[in-house]
């Protein structure tokens, strides 16, 4: 028996020892982008490589703020950044209202078709975005949306199958007898909804939201067709934007810009970990 | 059960109108609408001209639709594997029950929650064949690197690379499917006698399956489509082609070219890959997964 307790420390050790190598593997190009960002510009291209900078400058980052430079064709990063928020405020909206609602239909109500329409709904999941690219594009167009934030949020306001799953296995765990009684009461399906399946639910929907959160602020490819004037400009796009224009020069701005994008998403998981990793975890178990 | 009376019947469709909606216009629509363009010579600026099956023709001799095929269908056969192994391999790890594996599971799980965006820019800076710190890193463990990204033969790896970094959404998935393995079947093959791997190999991977299985058919789909990091990483698909890939074309075809017809084609023919791979590994998994109890 010594010899197997003996067996599993060692093993641990070794566990342990592997988690620290792959901590550093994962983290060290994140703490590069730092280091980048603090460094004075000729000291992110001294050869041999400069691993710490001189001194910190912290400018950096107010300069990639701030910094706009018209004849160059991009604005401050501050302008990307007030877009992105206003772009993710009506897609988390839109997600979160229209999802709960749908996923109230699937979860909770006896409708001809539902299984169905459900089952239909899950395997639109398995349609490539490649595919809708163009038509959807047309449509957009004909109705002169191009250039304007209403194809990225506008959609959101109608339901998605991702959501509409990940809401109804939520709801369906609300047991049907609190339900029940509200209804012999005379209560309507719209008032149960809001005054008994919502605020049951608030996990969930939270789950719902911080994924639609994230992505919309990661989105890149729905800006990209979207998006023709710089001053509409995202984060995601902006970033690319000013590193086809800038890159391979300013790469510290570009490092701090980077990080100031990057930072929101971090932060805001730190705060959200437990909902967000039961948020993935269901996607995979119950799928 | 009860019959389901009218009220609820329409309460049932009022509650799901969004989604019925949405379904018809930002997904029937274009679904329907994106086979007849694929028939069609269309530019968005003028209506579309019926061709018949003249971009399906086109496609089997467009030398670029054969590049970025093979190079999609390479690059998934390379990152797809690489990326579910070092996935279970994360969540192996941290399922271990060391101190810390709260702390841990974040730093793996950074790099799948940034903007690609970023990501892309940072590898780019991190591989840079001038200022690069990668191989200078590599180089003082005696190892000399390559040419990341200008090398046709590395342009390909530098991308499995980023995309193994980028494996948390699933490796939380496996996670979740490894803290639903009882313990009792771990405990009753170490009365057994089995050792570390015969464990995993007979006991957590087969109870995992399903799982395995889920993130395989995501990371399909996923890999297939691989776009905004390539786009910013590699313009253009230098070096020589090599990092062109097949979504990057499209959108060159519908958005630079404005041959949406050919675009649409293009779409086509990648949803009948995926619905045919997607069916392939449900059907040669129906041996090998196990699903627990249902």
């Amino acid at each position: 028996m010594k010899s197997q307790q003996q067996a599993v420390t060692v093993q641990k050790v070794l566990v342990q020892v592997a988690l620290v190598v792959l901590s550093i593997a994962f983290l060290f190009p994140f703490a590069w982008l730092v280091l980048t960002a603090l460094k004075p510009l000729n000291e992110t291209m001294s050869m041999p490589i400069r691993w710490l900078p001189s001194k910190f400058m912290w400018g950096n980052f107010k300069d990639a703020a701030i910094y706009g430079h018209e004849s160059l064709g991009y604005y401050p990063f501050l302008v990307y950044a007030v877009n992105t928020v206003i772009v993710c405020i009506l897609i988390v909206a839109g997600t979160v209202a229209s999802n709960s609602v749908v996923a109230y239909a699937f979860a909770r109500l006896r409708w001809p078709g539902r299984d169905l329409a459900f089952g239909i709904t899950l395997a639109t999941m398995m349609v490539p975005f490649p595919v809708l690219m163009v038509p959807t594009f047309a449509l957009f167009r004909h109705l002169d949306w191009i250039g304007t934030y209403r194809p990225l949020w506008v959609p959101a306001w109608f339901g998605s199958a991702f959501s509409i799953f990940l809401l109804r296995q939520f709801f369906r765990t609300i047991p049907f007898e609190l339900t029940e009684a509200a209804k012999i009461d005379g209560a309507s399906e719209w008032r149960i909804f809001r005054t008994i399946v919502l605020p049951l639910s608030k996990a969930a929907l939270a789950v719902v939201a911080l994924f639609s959160f994230m992505g919309a602020w990661n989105d890149f490819l729905g800006p990209l067709i979207y998006l023709l004037d710089q001053k509409t400009f995202t984060l995601s796009l902006g970033l690319q934007f000013y590193q086809s224009q800038n890159g391979g020069t300013s790469w510290n701005l570009l490092m701090a810009a980077s990080s100031m994008v990057i930072a929101p998403v971090i932060i805001l998981f730190f705060f959200t970990q437990r909902l967000f990793i039961q948020g993935i975890a269901i996607t995979g178990l119950k799928g | 059960m009860k019959s389901i009376t009218k009220r609820e019947a329409w309460a049932g469709y009022l509650f799901a109108s969004p989604w019925l909606l949405g379904f018809l216009v930002f997904m029937s629509y274009p679904l329907i609408a994106s086979i007849y363009f694929s028939l069609c010579d269309y530019s968005v600026l003028k209506s579309p001209v019926w061709v018949g099956i003249d971009n399906y023709k086109m496609l089997m001799h467009d030398e670029l639709f054969r590049t970025t095929l093979a190079n999609t269908f390479l690059y998934a056969a390379i990152a797809l594997p690489a990326g579910m192994a070092t996935a279970i391999i994360l969540a192996m790890l941290l399922n271990a029950k060391v101190k810390g594996m709260a702390l841990y599971r974040t730093f793996f799980f950074i790099p799948s929650l940034v903007p690609q965006v970023s990501l892309a820019i940072l590898w780019r800076w991190v591989l840079d064949g001038e200022h690069g710190v990668l191989n200078p890193v590599l180089a003082k463990i005696g190892i000399h690197g390559p040419n990341w990204l200008n090398d046709p033969l590395w342009a390909k790896p530098s991308l499995v690379l980023m995309a193994m970094w980028g494996v948390g959404n699933a490796m939380l998935i496996y996670l979740a499917g490894l803290q639903d393995v009882p313990t009792q079947l771990i405990e009753a093959s170490e009365l057994d006698g089995a050792n570390g791997w015969q464990k995993t190999k007979h006991v957590t991977l087969p109870m995992i399956s399903p799982v395995i299985l889920f993130n395989g058919i995501m990371g399909i789909i996923g890999s297939l489509q691989v776009f905004t990091v390539p786009y910013i990483m590699f313009p253009g698909g230098a070096p020589v082609h090599s990092t062109y890939f097949y979504t990057e074309y499209l959108y060159d075809n519908a958005f630079r070219y404005h041959k949406m017809g050919y675009a649409s084609a293009m779409g086509w023919i990648m949803f009948i890959v995926i619905l045919v791979l997607t069916m392939l590994s449900l059907r040669m998994s129906e041996k090998h997964v196990h699903y627990q109890g249902s």
